[in-house]
């Protein structure tokens, strides 16, 4: 890929990535184009759907919250959907170019801001490619403007709409190019007055010639020149500088706060306490970081922590939440039959996001009004659940996303936007608050342990004839969603209670039909509710009951949560059935999958990696020196948003455990590709942030507290380490709806790698992380 | 209270700032840097690299008042979006990036390091990059594109530098 294009330079500088350009060109396309939903936005009344209700993400209907049209042609395009670091902006801008016929250039994109985006709930859940690149939402929006702009180019050149051709943002009279007309003369500075249209056609995909291709990412360049404005590099006038003090123990509750330890400190403005939310207000940012460090604050011992090393037994014994997403009521029977039954019982720890950076925010808290800039990726919500905290009226509070470091799900970006706006509101002025690298580590919404058990048997011919899965895992908050500030620590500490947790035993059978979304019906079962099969494998007899206990930590989601850990289960499950009837992996994977995508998928990566095909371990084992073995796993993600398969190679040392992934090859179908360079992007992080979970991420405590609170203690996988080589194999499908692709790679990862451990050495690591300790006990249980 | 002149970036700038403030908070706060970032605020991360003396520096725990005279540069000091340094323009031509917090220490980090070793092996490479994290895991793209400045740096070494794009390399480091 070249350098930055033209394209995508003028691109950017429309784009405005500075805060004040953006601002103000996007003050001016509201102000000219489209009063109408600026009122729609800011106004008080419209987009109150009861002061705080749970309503669901309201997506405008009309064209105009989506897609405006200058004077000049410039096409000003509104999304929820944001840029995580994913990608998300690039590709939108190509989508709205694509669909109207215009270049990059001419398009400015505007995210994800709560008074002039529309309301898409939250940026997560592999879902703004479905959401927004399928025959709704912008897609939608872009091919409804096409057909408006062809409709009035037909009236004012006096000919069919069949006669006309769009190029360059012109449309003009097939055969006559003198007979011609630009969107900016159409429609220019007025609004479309139009709701989306259903029937509208989007451009076929043959046709693309901006969508689909490896266009460059538009900020890259102002990122890599540190010209770029996260979050964190937002300044405001007179603005002051926070932190908070977070309690010393899990449950420890505030005693009192001795505000004279810091008093007399250069630049000390105020100690802010409500209840148990505790925070301090300075000048500059390091005066900030010396008071909360010298102010003396009491709290109450904690509440207790179960051992860390019996948590998994822990979580067994707890009153639990059942559910059955499948029960086919002969899963025992058939295993009473069976030729013979494996069993098996797989460990996942909790996990962090361990963001790059500690999550901050600015707050601007004044009178009845509030602006926040937040690096969430729920705008909406957070401006609901901040207007609960601060006793505003919702539309009295903006939300301006701006970006902080990948989050990879809620990482402290809500909490601490939550932090900053009580603080702004306590002291009057602008404040910005970062959070310690502790404060986001030891309080942040942890991805969940598992323990999953799992029981398979086989007839006399090797065939999986049922297969019984029965997993515990935790739960405790989680996004605070429109009205649950609770679910993250800053609401907790304001006296917000968490979702309440309610055990219900036994488990009622499943109803309504088939849902794969957490993927904890393995890929190879029918999926049979309610008469209907919608299983992506061939074993019948299944069963599939899950336990949710009471987390002791807050907990959220963590890119693929569950999926990842139920494919770790699942994957390297079905590769010790394999090794037990002396199967190949590959070919035992597609003897018992029904789906043709997932199928494909496997064998592609097999293909790649010119896979050979043999039982697992490999023949030749010696249980002495480094040993070589391959691994492969595969995922229908959530049943059917996006197939992914992956062949991991690694050399695991015998003498010491460590293992070294050589070669990583993942093969992916995630419908009509958008853009085939940030979705390797996406697949070669997924699969390394995969593998560093997979080896060495594990959330650690103590009697009373977390006690991994930093990168010494949090292990995460550092640029400099044995990176293996990463190799895509993209199957573009434009005839299927478009899919998420950010959460696929990494969801086969630990089990490839598990699974590629076992075939190097016969030794099967049944818990991540796979640390050398680990693996060695593994390999010493060998015999 | 102390006033500090500190030269960053080829300017002179007079703070006035108590001396133990790491350099980071400086550069930020009081001279409106975007460029070096606090990420752990621990010297473990990297993200708040700048280079002194040639040096790749931590400038979350580096107190102001330890630097003197010398030439602080910061990665908005090294090109521009319009003209980019080399080893910037190398990222943008990999797409080295996901998120991009990570890209100051990742780049400056190497660049340092690159400066005093032009033509190292892998190992001293990996070594050099051991305590610098990037989360989103674009290590593969990040480390063609340190070999594709390396390979810049050293003309003689470029037979080991492998093709950017538009082949079966792609993804590979």
């Amino acid at each position: 890929m070249s350098a930055m294009t033209k394209d995508a330079r003028a691109a950017l500088t429309r784009a405005g990535f500075s805060r004040r350009q953006l601002l103000k060109g996007a003050g001016a396309l509201v102000v000219t184009f489209s009063t109408a939903r600026l009122a729609e936005s800011i106004g008080a009344e419209p987009l109150s759907q009861g002061q705080f209700g749970t309503q669901n993400a309201r997506v405008g209907a009309q064209l105009d919250s989506w897609i405006a049209i200058a004077a000049d042609g410039a096409v000003t395009a509104y999304t929820g959907k944001c840029e995580l670091g994913q990608g998300m902006f690039t590709v939108q801008m190509q989508l709205i170019a694509e669909e109207l016929s215009v270049p990059l250039s001419r398009v400015t994109l505007i995210q994800c801001d709560t008074s002039m985006t529309p309301d898409q709930g939250t940026t997560s859940g592999s879902q703004s490619t479905p959401t927004n690149f399928n025959e709704r939402n912008l897609a939608q929006a872009g091919a409804t403007a096409r057909e408006a702009l062809l409709r009035l180019a037909a009236e004012r050149l006096a000919v069919p709409v069949d006669r006309l051709a769009l190029s360059d943002g012109v449309i003009s009279v097939r055969g006559d190019g003198s007979r011609r007309v630009s969107y900016g003369d159409l429609i220019g500075g007025k609004t479309f007055n139009l709701t989306l249209s259903a029937t509208a056609k989007r451009k076929p995909a043959g046709e693309w010639s901006v969508l689909g291709k490896p266009i460059a990412r538009v900020d890259l360049p102002a990122m890599a020149t540190g010209q770029f404005e996260f979050v964190h590099n937002v300044r405001v006038p007179g603005m002051l500088h926070g932190r908070v003090v977070r309690p010393p123990a899990v449950g420890a509750t505030l005693i009192g706060v001795d505000e004279s330890s810091v008093r007399g400190l250069p630049g000390f403005v105020r100690v802010v306490v409500t209840r148990n939310f505790v925070g301090v207000v300075c000048e500059k940012t390091w005066q900030a970081v010396q008071a909360v460090q010298q102010l003396k604050a009491t709290w109450t011992p904690g509440v207790g922590l179960p051992a860390h090393g019996d948590f998994h037994g822990y979580m067994r014994r707890q009153p639990s939440r059942d559910a059955l997403l499948v029960n086919s009521k002969d899963v025992d029977q058939q295993l009473a039959r069976a030729a013979s039954v494996v069993n098996a019982t797989y460990l996942y720890p909790y996990q962090m996001h361990g963001s790059m950076s500690s999550s901050c925010a600015v707050a601007d808290v004044r009178g009845d009004r509030a602006t926040i800039w937040s690096p969430t990726q729920s705008a909406y919500p957070v401006r609901s659940g901040a207007a609960m905290i601060l006793g505003l009226a919702p539309d009295k509070v903006r939300v301006i996303f701006t970006r902080g470091s990948g989050c990879y799900g809620i990482n402290g970006a809500d909490t601490v936007s939550f932090d900053a706006a009580v603080l702004s509101q306590a002291v009057g002025t602008p404040v910005r608050v970062q959070l310690s690298r502790k404060d986001e580590m030891a309080w942040e919404n942890y991805g969940l342990a598992f323990v999953i058990d799992q029981r398979i048997g086989v007839d006399s011919s090797g065939a999986i004839l049922a297969w019984d899965y029965e997993a515990w895992s935790p739960t405790r908050g989680g996004r605070p969603g429109y009205d649950r500030p609770g679910n993250v620590i800053t609401g907790l500490l304001l006296g917000y209670e968490p979702q309440p947790f309610s055990p219900r035993t036994p488990a009622p059978e499943p109803g309504g039909t088939f849902n794969n979304n957490s993927n904890a019906a393995p890929s190879y079962v029918t999926g049979c509710v309610g008469g209907a099969c919608r299983g992506a494998g061939t074993v019948k007899s299944e069963r599939v009951l899950s336990h949710t206990i009471a987390s002791p930590f807050f907990t959220g989601p963590l890119r693929s949560p569950s999926r990842l850990q139920n494919t770790f289960a699942h994957e390297c499950f079905l590769d010790e059935v394999a090794a037990h009837v002396r199967a190949d992996p590959v070919a035992y994977r597609v003897r018992h999958l029904s789906d043709a995508r997932l199928s494909e998928v496997v064998k592609r990566a097999a293909a790649a990696a010119q896979w050979d095909a043999r039982p697992s371990p490999r023949p030749d084992l010696r249980k002495t020196g480094v040993a070589r073995g391959r691994g492969i796993a595969c995922v229908a993600y959530e049943g059917d948003n996006g197939y992914s398969a992956m062949v991991a190679d690694v050399d695991v040392d015998q003498a010491t455990g460590a293992v070294t992934l050589t070669r990583i090859i993942v093969a992916q179908d995630c419908g009509p590709i958008s853009n085939p360079d940030g979705m390797k992007n996406q697949i070669e992080g997924g699969a390394l942030q995969g593998m560093s979970r997979a080896l060495g991420e594990e959330v650690t405590w103590d009697e009373q507290k977390v006690t991994s609170v930093d990168w010494r203690t949090y292990r995460s996988l550092p640029l400099g380490f044995a990176v293996p080589t990463v190799e895509s194999v993209l199957i573009n499908r434009t005839d299927a709806e478009a899919t998420g692709s950010g959460e696929t790679a990494i969801t086969v990862a630990a089990a490839a790698l598990g699974n590629a451990i076992f075939d190097a050495t016969g030794a099967r690591v049944r818990q991540v992380p796979f640390t050398p300790d680990r693996v060695k006990a593994a390999l010493d249980a060998r015999g | 209270m102390s006033t500090l002149t500190l030269n960053v970036n080829g300017r002179a700038h007079t703070v006035d700032v108590e001396p133990a403030t790491p350099l980071l908070y400086v550069l930020g706060d009081d001279l409106a840097l975007n460029g070096p970032k606090f990420g752990c605020g621990l010297g473990q991360c990297g993200a708040c690299t700048v280079i002194v003396r040639g040096r790749a520096v931590r400038s979350c725990v580096t107190p102001v008042g330890t630097i003197g005279g010398a030439e602080v540069t910061t990665l908005e000091g090294l090109g521009t979006i319009e003209r980019p340094h080399p080893i910037q323009q190398a990222f943008i031509d990999e797409q080295a990036a996901q998120c991009g917090f990570c890209l100051n220490g990742v780049i400056l980090t190497a660049k340092a390091f690159l400066d005093q070793n032009p033509t190292p092996s892998d190992a001293q490479l990996t070594q050099a990059l051991a305590t610098t994290l990037c989360r989103c895991f674009a290590h593969t793209r990040m480390l063609r594109a340190i070999k594709r400045y390396a390979g810049l740096r050293a003309p003689q070494k470029q037979a080991s530098v492998e093709p950017a794009s538009g082949s079966a390399e792609r993804g590979r480091v």
